[in-house]
């Protein structure tokens, strides 16, 4: 009876070693795969998604609107 | 939807270095990588021209059609960028540039490439907005604090303009009718330009696009 019960003991650590060894031995995919032509990167959130805008696009192209006219000197000597 | 763009004034343009020096400053970029430069055509020589040059995030951009991982992507506000955690430093964008804008840092002994850094229109890259990881691989986020390019911004004699491409253009038009002359805008035929377009018949020739390296005004 113990001889039996060690044989199974025994059996199950047996498959259960060999399960894990040949896990290990699995192969993964290391590369992402690649397809041409498509961004395979990570995804990237507007630029008006994040505070303080807070996903208001609209403010944030006014802002940057306003901050364009900056660059125009004609219009900030009138 | 914003299309932005960047506009060199060669005829403004005294090369000063200031929207060199703005964009290492707010990038914190190292040593060897430099995202904008000044190149000067004819130097010494009486009407020389000085041109600002970087990314001009081209709208079909010569990076994006040759990075053999596909790591380049471009916003809805037509921003070129690319995701360093999946460059591999091939250096294909660089001979594709026209502009020369990839950069390369060098990483190590024998003369290894890093990953390419180039100019992010100071709209980051795919991480979170402002975030520390944001900052550390591709700089400062200007576009989501609701600012618009250092170097542009940081411009003495604003030589150069970033932004909105319409509105650059009127900005530009007023200049060139006020000043009446030096129309031409170096780069602007190469990176946002349409070659390819049909002709229409009968109408005249379209004019040749700029050369990269060319002097133009």
């Amino acid at each position: 009876m113990m001889k039996r019960a060690l044989l199974t003991f025994a059996g199950a650590s047996l498959a259960l070693a060999v399960g894990m060894g040949l896990a290990g031995c699995g192969e993964r995919p290391q590369v992402i795969d690649y397809k041409q032509g498509k961004y395979q990167g990570k995804p990237d959130e507007a630029a008006y998604a994040s505070a303080p805008w807070n996903g208001n696009k609209k403010d944030w192209e006014l802002a940057l609107a306003n901050r364009n006219q900056n660059q125009n000197e004609y219009k900030r000597t009138r | 939807m914003a299309r932005m763009k960047f506009l060199c004034d060669a005829e403004r343009c005294i090369e000063c270095n200031g929207c060199v020096t703005a964009c290492k400053q707010e990038h914190d970029i190292p040593w060897g990588v430099n995202r904008r430069r000044v190149v000067t055509i004819n130097d010494g020589v009486p009407g020389e021209r000085s041109i600002s040059v970087a990314c001009m995030h081209c709208s079909d951009a010569p990076c994006m059609a040759v990075c053999p991982v596909d790591c380049f992507y471009r916003t809805d506000d037509g921003v070129v960028l690319h995701d360093k955690d999946l460059c591999i430093g091939c250096g294909y964008c660089f001979y594709a540039c026209p502009f020369g804008a990839p950069q390369f840092p060098q990483a190590g002994a024998f003369g290894v490439r890093g990953k390419m850094d180039k100019c992010t229109f100071c709209a980051g890259g795919p991480e979170k907005n402002n975030s520390e990881a944001e900052y550390k691989k591709y700089g400062r986020n200007r576009l989501a604090e609701g600012k618009l390019p250092a170097c542009a911004e940081m411009c003495a004699t604003k030589a150069l303009l970033g932004g909105e491409g319409d509105v650059l253009a009127d900005i530009y038009r007023e200049r060139v009718t006020n000043r009446g002359r030096g129309g031409e805008v170096w780069g602007w035929a190469t990176a946002y330009g349409r070659p390819e377009a049909p002709k229409q018949p009968g109408a005249a020739p379209a004019p040749a696009p700029a050369p990269a390296g060319g002097s133009k005004s």
